[in-house]
């Protein structure tokens, strides 16, 4: 049967992996955040994707405008699945950077500034 | 049937068309009616709202640098403009389906409850003009029919310079002043222009006649009239040939006596289609067009890059750069004065540049950069004491020093003043400047304490009546006793009429509009200097 979605970026066959971080930044997923988050996520050839419930919905966690349309608070818990070849080393950078408050590597602060 | 509306002349000459109305504010660009070049045209948009944003993050530090890549970030991900080009895809317009999506994205942010992403709103306001920005400006062209007459409320120079006014036309304003940015576009490139018509933009629609000369828009021209029209058009055509051959030629009166003959230049992109044969330099070049609809002031490198341009353009010939001469009927917004009760005697011109010295410093230093690459001088306008002037080359000698300091190549350029105020005029002995260029326009509206816009005083505001006669004759005595060069820069410079007068009095440089050299180079050859007497110059 031909697929309803011929070019389903989803894998099918794949195995979904799946992470989850505490954000803890006081104002959030804000612009800044956001844009590192879907910049980390374009790095990996993995499907990524990003939700704030277990069981979704998702979106695609390489999409500023997506990820920024959920307005995510500060104390939320941001849910990420993914599935590819590097769907695991995905998941670890990208949950690495929501627990370490998206601060870059090695700048040293647990907070970024507000932009 | 035909009906007549009044207007003030901006431009001279006539033309007969069919009128195309925009309005300057938002979606008003005309949809070409196909979803592909529609499509097309917002991603040109997007593509170039991209670049300026780039742009800009390479001039911006700090958290400018962050709101700028978020909002390069929404850009670039397709999700954003995805509902736009769905609709255009269903035969909505490039512009109102970018709008409408980008006011949905908007209200998502506005309705939050979160303070950050409710402020989050203006970047995506941000986002949604620079877009529809380029979406309005880049398209124009392609909008407006060869030879229309164009009608509109009032019109950016940006998206006049952006119209094919190759197969001629003409512009007709609601609003708009004869001495707007715009009106001098319209005098430099020769298209005729009739501003401050008053009547409601729906009202103009159909076959239009322009006579600019009076200032008259007449909407469905009766037979009779367009004869008319036909009969005005081909003596108009007969003498712009003549002039147009006139203007390859040296300018040189009957008598022999040769006139320098320099151009007024409000944009560079004038030049484009421009010989520098025609003329002997450039006597005045407005900078103001470099502070006008942007966000933020020019820099240093970008105005290096435009003056060096126009030094280029002139292969030797001198060129005269006037320093920002912003107020008066030129606001710009953040750095001219709000709230004067008259802004033509407030802070304008030289005045605004000595209290802004950053601003004044900068354009000194690329001004002085650009100097390398041809034969420029810097005027100041507005000069109303010689402190002001003192002031001025002070700041200037200082920027040339600094510059060597710092081993950047630069020219110390002769440094020169308009005379435009009458104080300046009537004491032009007193200023130690290396060359007087008169001003006629401000000068005359300053002398005769009546403006050129202003209809019910236009005939007061007289460029060649006897008391400016006699204060250009002092000026030019002036500079001959000083051995300093002197020109005369206003619209007067250019006017056939008003040219025997003007040589009358002893000036032997004329600055103008470029459509206007081969005209004036006809008025110089049929005057004869040694025929002309005191009694022509000061009639009694």
């Amino acid at each position: 049967m031909t697929p309803f979605f011929p070019h389903d970026p989803v894998p099918k066959n794949n195995v979904m992996h799946t992470g989850s971080a505490l954000l803890t930044n006081d104002v959030g997923l804000h612009a800044r955040p956001s844009v590192k988050l879907t910049q980390l996520a374009k790095r990996f050839g993995a499907h990524v994707e990003f939700s704030l419930a277990k069981n979704g919905p998702w979106v695609d966690a390489k999409s500023p405008v997506k990820v920024m349309r959920f307005k995510a608070a500060k104390g939320e818990t941001l849910h990420f699945r993914a599935s590819g070849s590097d769907a695991t080393e995905a998941l670890a950078a990208i949950v690495a950077l929501v627990e370490r408050g998206f601060a870059t590597d090695g700048d040293g602060s647990s907070q970024t500034p507000q932009v | 049937m035909e009906k007549h509306f009044a207007g003030r002349p901006a431009a001279p000459g006539i033309a007969l068309g069919a009128l195309f109305t925009f309005s300057t504010g938002r979606s008003t660009r005309a949809a070409s009616g196909a979803v592909e070049s529609e499509a097309e045209a917002l991603r040109s948009a997007l593509n170039a709202a991209v670049t300026d944003l780039k742009d800009l993050i390479a001039r911006s530090t700090g958290d400018a640098v962050a709101i700028l890549e978020f909002q390069v970030a929404l850009l670039q991900d397709e999700v954003l403009a995805e509902p736009a080009f769905s609709a255009i895809a269903a035969g909505s317009a490039a512009d109102h389906a970018w709008l409408a999506a980008m006011q949905q994205e908007i209200a998502g942010y506005e309705a939050s409850d979160d303070e950050y992403f409710r402020a989050r709103a203006a970047d995506l306001y941000d986002l949604r003009d620079r877009v529809l920005a380029h979406l309005t400006g880049s398209t124009i062209e392609a909008i407006v029919p060869p030879g229309a007459i164009v009608a509109a409320v009032d019109l950016a120079p940006s998206r006049f310079l952006a119209i094919d006014w190759s197969r001629g036309g003409a512009l007709v304003l609601t609003a708009g002043s004869a001495t707007s940015h715009v009106g001098m576009l319209a005098r430099s490139r020769g298209i005729p222009a009739v501003m401050g018509l008053g009547v409601d933009l729906a009202e103009l629609s159909g076959q239009a006649l322009v006579d600019a000369h009076r200032g008259v828009l007449i909407v469905n021209p009766s037979p009779a009239t367009r004869a008319q029209f036909d009969r005005d058009a081909k003596a108009a055509a007969s003498t712009r040939t003549l002039a147009a051959a006139a203007a390859m030629r040296p300018g040189v009166t009957a008598d022999g006596t040769p006139i320098r003959i320099m151009l007024n230049i409000a944009d560079p992109r004038e030049l484009a289609d421009l010989d520098p044969t025609i003329c002997d330099g450039i006597g005045l070049v407005r900078t103001e067009f470099l502070f006008h609809d942007r966000q933020r002031l020019p820099d240093e490198e970008q105005q290096y890059a435009v003056y060096q341009r126009i030094a280029e353009w002139a292969q030797g010939r001198p060129v005269t750069i006037r320093t920002l001469d912003a107020g008066g009927d030129k606001p710009i917004p953040g750095l001219t004065p709000t709230g004067e009760s008259n802004p033509f005697l407030g802070v304008r011109g030289l005045r605004l540049s000595l209290a802004r010295p950053d601003v004044f410093r900068t354009q000194l230093r690329a001004l002085l950069r650009a100097a390398t690459h041809g034969n420029v001088k810097i005027m100041l306008p507005m000069v109303t004491q010689p402190r002001e002037l003192v002031a001025a080359r002070g700041m200037l000698d200082a920027e040339v020093a600094a510059l060597a300091e710092a081993g950047i190549a630069a020219r110390r350029v002769s440094l020169g003043i308009m005379i435009e105020v009458p104080a300046a005029a009537i004491a032009a002995d007193q200023f130690d400047a290396e060359f007087f260029s008169i001003g006629s326009n401000d000068l005359t509206q300053y002398v005769a304490a009546a403006g050129r816009d202003v209809a019910a005083v236009v005939d007061l505001a007289d460029p060649t009546q006897p008391a400016m006669l006699r204060l250009y004759r002092y000026v030019v005595d002036t500079a001959r006793a000083r051995d300093i060069e002197v020109s005369l820069c206003g619209d007067a410079g250019g006017d056939p009429r008003a040219i025997p007068r003007l040589l009358a009095t002893g000036m032997r440089a004329l600055s103008m509009a470029p459509a206007l050299v081969g005209g004036a180079k006809l008025a110089i050859a049929a005057v004869d200097l040694r025929a002309i007497s005191e009694s022509e110059l000061w009639p009694s």
